[in-house]
């Protein structure tokens, strides 16, 4: 069951990712084949500890992988130098130290440190990238704040709009809907999607957020120990994974209301 | 864009205060001399003493060069280990640097008594000190920066740092403990800091180091702008984390260095005029940030080398203990008013 894939940004062949020390290496996951094609919204589930954070470090090639190749507009990911890499993939991640007093505007132009001279000038492409950045993200009345007057919600958007302003085919966020409550869960959600059809670009996604992915996203990637389930939340759904993805004990999943459930 | 014009505005008015204290500095020590004299010596004409036209141009106007190279390079130091460590208790000398040059200076002072007669002599003469000192804090640095390419974590040379200044102030207590009072007291001297003892030839070196440091820093501009999103984003963005860690801390290294071997350990300057800075002009780009820094690190020690010498008294204080009984209140007095820590 594999589902059409136009334009393919990002790809995988029998990856194998862990870790190598100098004895011995341990496999976190093996036999990871997946692509990623313009303007999907993939979002990547598994329990904790799973491997979905070494799979992303894998992915933005900060992490060597143990074997196989990753792919990025056709060009093996080791190949690429790491100034080029900045134009190609946009991650977003949570609790970084960041500096809470640069202003969100600030924020979102570092994005554009890629493009910009030996020291940092905006041009006036520049700032059009940034504008339609907030635009798109809906926080052109946050532009003058600090970030330390920002809610969490509004934070993880201005995070969101520096990836966009980075302009790349592809935007990795580490569970960007970690400390938000539903509806703002919702929100960011809702609004990767919609980026991905008014962008273009593929965003991939790592989220504890089972019943909200299922709804919103393209494809998902499940991670198991042993077992790497990719397809649409139909396939997916229909093979059964979910339900065999936690202990029995707890929760099932409900096919009709395609959500997790308590077992009462 | 109008922002931009608002910082340049600032800038300039730092630069004419830098000018100001300068000359403030100038018409003030032990011996008074009048301001249109001051001036008049400058300009090379005749003065109504004939020693203060020697006063100016041979004590007073390199000490003032001194204070600027020292105060601008230590605060340009301190705000480029805080923004690579994102830390703000970072300063110029929190990767050990003066704890290196401590120990030289001490080894000098303290184990000349042993060899005693002309060997001790030649081993307190000002070059062996200014030698002493910089070995001392060369050696710290190789050792910081060898630990640096081996680690991954930036955090960790941070405490490696602080290691070698224990390790080496350990060293100092013990040399210290044997050591006849003269030595003691001389090397206790030694470690008050000072501007004033510079020729013309040293405040030269001194501007070569200083060039060098600053063109080093500046060329690190773009990158410190983005390590303010933390290293993992940095990297994302094209950063060469470990090849950008090495320049800062060279860049550090050169500045810090050159000024303690010259002008002893200043401790304060460098911890504190980012913080006044950032109080001053609310900024993050270090576009702005590193020329203002530049000034204000200059005007602090103008000021505080104006205060040491207390006008209208013979005395001339530490300077490292004016710099904190100046600076220190400052900081606290701006903390508390805005209520906001900016960093």
């Amino acid at each position: 069951m594999i589902s059409q894939i136009p334009n393919i940004i990002l790809s995988t062949k029998d990856l194998q990712i862990g870790y190598r020390s100098k004895k011995e290496q341990t496999i976190i996951a093996s036999n990871i084949n997946m692509e990623l094609g313009v303007g999907e919204l993939v979002g990547l589930i598994g329990i904790n500890g799973v491997g979905k954070s070494t799979l992303l470090r894998s992915l933005t090639g900060v992490q060597e992988p143990l074997s196989g190749t990753i792919s990025i507009n056709g060009q093996d990911l080791t190949n690429i130098p790491s100034e080029k890499l900045s134009e190609l993939i946009s991650i977003v991640l949570t609790e970084q130290p960041i500096s809470k007093n640069l202003s969100v505007f600030e924020l979102i132009a570092l994005g554009r440190q890629p493009y910009t001279n030996w020291i940092g000038t905006l041009s006036p492409r520049d700032r059009e990238f940034i504008n339609n950045a907030m635009k798109l993200v809906d926080i052109e009345d946050l532009q003058h704040k600090k970030c330390y007057e920002l809610s969490d919600g509004q934070l993880q958007k201005v995070l969101i709009a520096r990836a966009i302003a980075q302009d790349t085919a592809l935007v990795i966020l580490d569970e960007p809907t970690t400390h938000l409550d539903i509806y703002h869960q919702a929100y960011v959600l809702k609004l990767l999607k919609d980026l991905t059809s008014k962008t273009k670009k593929a965003i991939l996604f790592s989220t504890h957020e089972i019943n909200l992915a299922i709804q919103l996203c393209d494809r998902i990637i499940l991670m198991q120990e042993n077992n790497v389930n990719i397809g649409t939340p139909t396939e997916l759904i229909t093979n059964n994974v979910f339900s065999k993805m936690f202990p029995p004990d707890l929760i099932f999943f409900d096919d009709k209301s395609q959500s997790f459930k308590i077992i009462t | 864009m109008q922002e931009t014009k608002k910082y340049k505005i600032l800038l300039f008015i730092l630069f004419l205060v830098v000018i100001l204290t300068a000359f403030l500095n100038l018409s003030s020590g032990s011996v008074y001399i009048p301001f249109t004299e001051v001036i008049a010596t400058l300009l090379g004409e005749s003065v109504a003493q004939d020693n203060w036209s020697y006063i100016v141009l041979d004590y007073r106007l390199p000490k003032v060069f001194t204070a600027i190279l020292t105060g601008s390079g230590l605060a340009v130091s301190g705000l480029l280990m805080q923004t690579l460590f994102r830390n703000p208790l970072a300063g110029p000398y929190v990767l050990g640097l003066s704890s290196g040059a401590s120990l030289g200076v001490a080894l000098i002072i303290m184990g000349a008594s042993i060899f005693g007669g002309v060997w001790a002599s030649v081993l307190l003469s000002k070059w062996s000190i200014v030698i002493a000192s910089s070995i001392g804090s060369l050696l710290v640095l190789l050792a910081v920066l060898l630990a640096s390419a081996k680690l991954r974590d930036t955090m960790a040379i941070l405490i490696i740092g602080l290691m070698f200044a224990s390790l080496t102030a350990a060293v100092v207590s013990v040399l210290a403990y044997f050591s006849p009072a003269a030595q003691l007291q001389q090397y206790i001297f030694w470690s008050f800091g000072s501007l004033g003892n510079l020729s013309w030839e040293e405040v030269l070196i001194l501007v070569i180091f200083w060039i060098i440091g600053i063109l080093l820093a500046v060329t690190c501009i773009k990158n410190l702008n983005t390590l303010l999103l933390g290293e993992q984003y940095a990297k994302s963005l094209g950063v060469k984390i470990a090849k950008n860690r090495f320049i800062i801390i060279l860049a550090t290294s050169i500045l810090a260095g050159s000024i303690t071997a010259f002008a002893g350990p200043i401790a304060f300057v460098g911890l504190a005029v980012p913080h006044l800075i950032r109080q001053v002009i609310q900024v993050n780009d270090h576009r702005i940030l590193l020329p203002a820094v530049i000034m204000g690190g200059a005007i602090l020690m103008l000021i505080c080398d104006i205060a040491a010498q207390m006008p209208g008294s013979q005395y001339t204080l530490p300077i490292n203990a004016i710099t904190s009984l100046i600076g220190a209140p400052v900081v606290i007095w701006l903390l508390v008013r805005k209520r906001k820590f900016l960093f």
